[in-house]
């Protein structure tokens, strides 16, 4: 999202519309990423339940992987995996 | 033009009071704190007996009174409330998030000096400290402009292109205590003159769901204190057609300053608050023994209108600076702004500071005209701290 100049935003800091959080791409943050072993996940979606950041894509109650426009690497889902099918790596790993 | 109107003797407090009165703001919250308490008093027996609409919120703190304010203006409420010294001192952290999140409030109050010592009478400590925080500041010198300029920060506060809270300073106990005529304008008069408050993204407004104060971090902030800036230049713009319009309706007349026998004079005096009545007797006093002396009152001191004060003061013989607070280890802010606006000037005054006036101490019209003398007599000396009324 590019950067918007001081004339052009709402004074006060008021956000003058609702839902505009999703216009703020929350995965430029991340150090970790998240990486799926699908051979070792139950689909129990405990990911999903617990991501504050709506960041784990299903389809039909299936895990699919994430959605790094937000998936800012905080690990929780990693963390809350009871089949440890989710493995946080070094963003440095996936440079170039 | 003259107009005449009903005039009754009132405290200062009182005259601020049946200003709020006739504004008839949506919301009041406000705790009480000497020399300030009458405001609250007054405005409280007009709620009372049913004079105004207002929704009266009597508060546990001063920082709880600010954030209350805060809160109603977010809501799109005109809303109100009135402090003195440490008051407004408990309420600086709200006082500053009102300016950026830049809502119109209007705040009298009513200047005592800060603790400690414990002190309850006047001097600009409690003000000056707040004079960053992004609310315009005027200072009046008498009753009738705090009634008057009470009803005016309305109007200007509110503009579309301001949208900044104000405060009114008025010297405690000597305004705010001290009774003198004042000139009361019609209800519907002033009621046409504040006219209806127009809010700009009203949290009551459901169909248009808005966010106050969320993080704002690098991003932003910086953005957003741009805005502020700009916000106080435009007060320099607007503040003149406020003021005439003013002026259309009530008849009285106001500015930035207040120019006293300033067209021939050599040596001007530049002050804030009622010691300017003093000092335009003293005025008088050495004009009949034929020295020309001036004043320049400062009436609007955020934002700091350098233009018109360094056009007015350029090419005077002296300038002498009195200031009823100090800035330990630096210059006093009246001083430090009127020489600051007159770096750019191609023959600068001889210029002196005089602090006066603290924790009440009372100012005589001797001490000002010493000061005067000394800068008739070529004595004064820039950057040497001078001090009227204190004790060696």
């Amino acid at each position: 999202m590019a950067l918007k100049g001081w004339k052009d935003i709402p004074i006060g800091g008021v956000i003058d519309e609702p839902g505009k959080a999703r216009e703020y791409k929350t995965g430029t943050w991340r150090v970790l990423r998240p990486v799926l072993h699908e051979d070792k996940c139950i689909h129990c979606m405990f990911c999903w339940l617990y991501c504050p950041d709506l960041a784990i894509v299903q389809e039909q109650g299936k895990m699919k992987g994430f959605d790094f426009d937000y998936c800012k690497g905080c690990g929780l889902c990693a963390n809350v995996c009871p089949a440890k099918a989710i493995e946080m790596k070094p963003e440095t790993e996936f440079l170039k | 033009m003259e107009k005449v109107y009903e005039k009754k003797a009132l405290t200062g407090a009182e005259a601020v009071a049946y200003a709020m009165k006739q504004i008839n703001p949506d919301v009041v919250a406000a705790y009480p704190i000497t020399p300030q308490t009458p405001i609250v008093e007054y405005f409280a027996k007009f709620v009372a007996d049913g004079e105004v609409d207002t929704e009266m919120i009597p508060v546990e703190s001063e920082h709880s009174a600010m954030s209350a304010v805060v809160g109603a203006a977010a809501a799109g409420a005109r809303a109100m409330t009135a402090t003195s010294a440490n008051g407004l001192a408990l309420m600086h952290e709200i006082v500053y998030i009102a300016a950026s999140t830049r809502l119109p409030i209007v705040m009298p109050v009513v200047n005592r000096a800060l603790s400690a010592p414990i002190n309850i009478h006047c001097d600009h400590s409690d003000a000056m400290a707040e004079r960053d925080s992004g609310w315009i500041q005027f200072y009046v010198e008498n009753n009738q402009e705090a009634y008057d300029l009470t009803i005016l920060a309305v109007k200007l506060a509110e503009h579309e292109d301001v949208r900044l809270p104000v405060m009114v300073n008025l010297d405690g106990f000597i305004i705010s205590h001290g009774v003198e005529p004042v000139e009361l304008y019609p209800d519907d008069l002033v009621k046409g003159f504040v006219g209806e408050p127009k809010p700009l993204y009203p949290l009551l407004d459901t169909e248009h769901p808005v966010t106050y104060g969320p993080l704002d971090l690098y991003d932003y902030y910086f953005e957003h204190k741009r805005q502020q800036i700009e916000a106080m230049d435009n007060v320099k713009k607007i503040f003149p057609k406020v003021a005439e319009e003013f002026e259309r309706t009530f008849g009285k007349k106001y500015d930035f300053v207040e120019q006293y026998k300033l067209d021939d004079a050599d040596y001007v005096m530049v002050a804030l608050g009622s010691t300017n009545s003093t000092i335009k007797y003293v005025v008088d006093w050495l004009r009949e023994e034929g020295f020309k002396v001036g004043l320049l009152k400062v009436w609007m001191f955020r934002p700091f209108p350098k233009e018109q004060i360094q056009s007015i003061l350029v090419g005077r013989k002296g300038v002498i600076v009195l200031d009823r607070s100090a800035s330990f280890g630096a210059e006093p802010p009246l001083y430090e702004a009127i020489k600051s606006a007159l770096y750019e000037a191609a023959v600068r005054p001889a210029l002196g500071s005089y602090i006066y006036g603290l924790g009440g101490r009372d100012i005589k019209a001797e001490e000002i005209r010493k000061a005067f003398e000394d800068a008739i007599n070529g004595n004064l000396i820039v950057d040497e701290q001078r001090f009227l009324g204190l004790r060696e």
